[in-house]
């Protein structure tokens, strides 16, 4: 089988502005091309067959890593290397640097980018996942206009996104105001760099009495999309962390999700897989935060 | 720069410390570009979509898949390929060590792994096993077992703390 992209047209804007303005002008069918982890393979493999290829590795300013009042900026062209090892993002928004070394492998996160795993919504990807706990904004523009969507609002389904043809993801903003001090990120997945089956991020806040006041967990590979549990935070806020409410909080999370059966795992595996990351996430986070204080 | 479909341009880019000025269409992918337009052909190609990794090359010091690259992308980079790492004909440490250790069978997987462990090696003289592995996840070896090759780069890493791709 010969495994080689269709023909398209390839350009090489000079500014984000000209990148919009042809993104613009190739209608439904340009698209942007980032690291090309997600993007090259299936055009490889002619699942996808784009007319027009605008690459945007070269443009300045997109790859910019940022703290800026109170939210960490992150430019969507950041490559998934610099996440794990850039300083800001450690001291920040430590859970992402947990995060990144579960994405592929580094000959690929050498290349992959943060946004371009955001926009290619895989419901299992780990970067999709700690920006819907870290309740993170997309920066989009398009050629007329700039706006900002919650992460949250983000994802329609499985690979689809609230990104328009004529739009593009430029930045990601983390408030870092009151964030959790106690954070956690675990997957399950068959081999190191394959696919999670499930993967669970979570934050978490304690008082002097080692009281929840806040959480947030969420699960990927459960469902089309990332999802936070509603019913975690019903549960844990106003309690100390018991081996019983743990328990409580795995099977209300297994209780909760929705996941599809596929070629990797039926959904009564995912399902205990989502209950018991759902537990390890929560007592991480909860670890770190009755230890952290200031250090996370 | 504005390309049509199948529509030349000339790139000009080092590989190996020597110049190439080529002409390729956009949709040529890089791991193509190496082995056909440079007759470089240690680069092997396996899956073609980014999971094997026996088409890994460093570009610009990172060890990347060139079959997830097109060549137009990388026009003034810097490239090595497996071809690349010897001294005048005299195999590196990494080399001696992969044949040392039986590191290698059919040798598909080799050139790939050989690149990514220069990378790692050049970042941290001194892996430990655990960080070697990790590494080598990125790479797909169906004859060995892999324990060789975790072997031969441990060798290299104790033996000469100052080892670099850039011998
Ligand atoms: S050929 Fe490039 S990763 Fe397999
Ligand atoms: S030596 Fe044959 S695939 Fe690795």
């Amino acid at each position: 089988m010969s495994v080689k992209p269709a023909s398209f047209d390839y350009y090489r804007p000079d500014t984000v502005d000209e990148a919009l303005q042809l993104l613009d002008e190739a209608e439904d069918e340009g698209k942007i091309l980032a690291g090309g982890q997600s993007l090259v393979p299936i055009m490889n493999m002619r699942l996808a067959t784009p007319q027009c290829i605008i690459d945007v590795n070269g443009l300045n300013g997109l790859d910019t890593i940022r703290y800026e009042s109170g939210l960490m900026k992150i430019g969507a062209l950041s490559r998934q290397r610099c996440l794990e090892q850039n300083n800001l993002v450690k001291e920040k928004v430590p859970l992402i640097a947990e995060a990144a070394p579960f994405i592929g492998h580094t000959q690929t996160r050498n290349r992959g980018t943060i946004g371009g795993s955001l926009v290619h919504a895989d419901p299992s990807a780990e970067i999709p996942l700690s920006l819907l706990v870290l309740d993170a904004q997309a920066v989009i523009r398009s050629c007329d206009e700039e706006r900002t969507v919650p992460v949250s609002d983000f994802f329609v389904t499985y690979l689809t996104t609230d990104i328009m043809p004529n739009e593009m993801l430029t930045e990601i903003q983390i408030p870092t105001e009151g964030i959790p001090q106690g954070y956690a990120f675990v997957e399950f997945s068959r081999r190191h760099g394959d696919f999670a089956l499930v993967d669970a991020a979570c934050l978490i806040d304690t008082d002097e009495q080692r009281r929840i006041t806040s959480v947030r967990l969420a699960l990927g590979g459960v469902d089309a999309i990332p999802v936070l549990s509603e019913d975690a935070t019903e549960l844990l806020v106003g309690e100390k962390l018991s081996s019983r409410l743990l328990e409580e909080v795995g099977r209300a999370v297994q209780a909760e999700v929705d996941p599809d059966e596929d070629l990797h795992a039926s959904r009564e595996y995912r399902r205990h897989l989502a209950g018991v990351f759902a537990k390890r996430a929560v007592r991480l986070a909860y670890q770190r935060a009755i230890q952290g204080g200031g250090t996370g | 720069m504005k390309l049509k479909k199948k529509e030349q341009t000339t790139i000009c880019l080092t590989v190996n410390g020597r110049r190439y000025v080529e002409s390729v269409e956009p949709r040529k992918l890089l791991s193509d570009f190496l082995r056909e337009d440079c007759g470089l052909t240690g680069t092997h190609v396996g899956c073609e979509h980014g999971v094997c990794g026996a088409c890994t090359i460093l570009l610009n010091g990172s060890a990347v898949r060139s079959c997830l690259l097109f060549a137009v992308q990388v026009d003034g980079a810097e490239i090595r390929t497996v071809e690349g790492l010897d001294t005048e004909g005299h195999l590196n440490p990494l080399q001696e060590a992969f044949s040392e250790h039986h590191a290698l069978q059919c040798g598909f997987c080799t050139p790939g792994i050989l690149l990514s462990a220069s990378e790692l090696l050049e970042y941290n003289p001194h892996p430990t096993t655990e960080e070697i592995e990790e590494m080598l996840s990125g790479h797909l070896c169906r004859c060995t077992g892999y324990k060789g090759i975790v072997k031969a780069i441990e060798k290299v890493a104790n033996r000469n703390p100052k080892f670099t791709h850039e011998s």
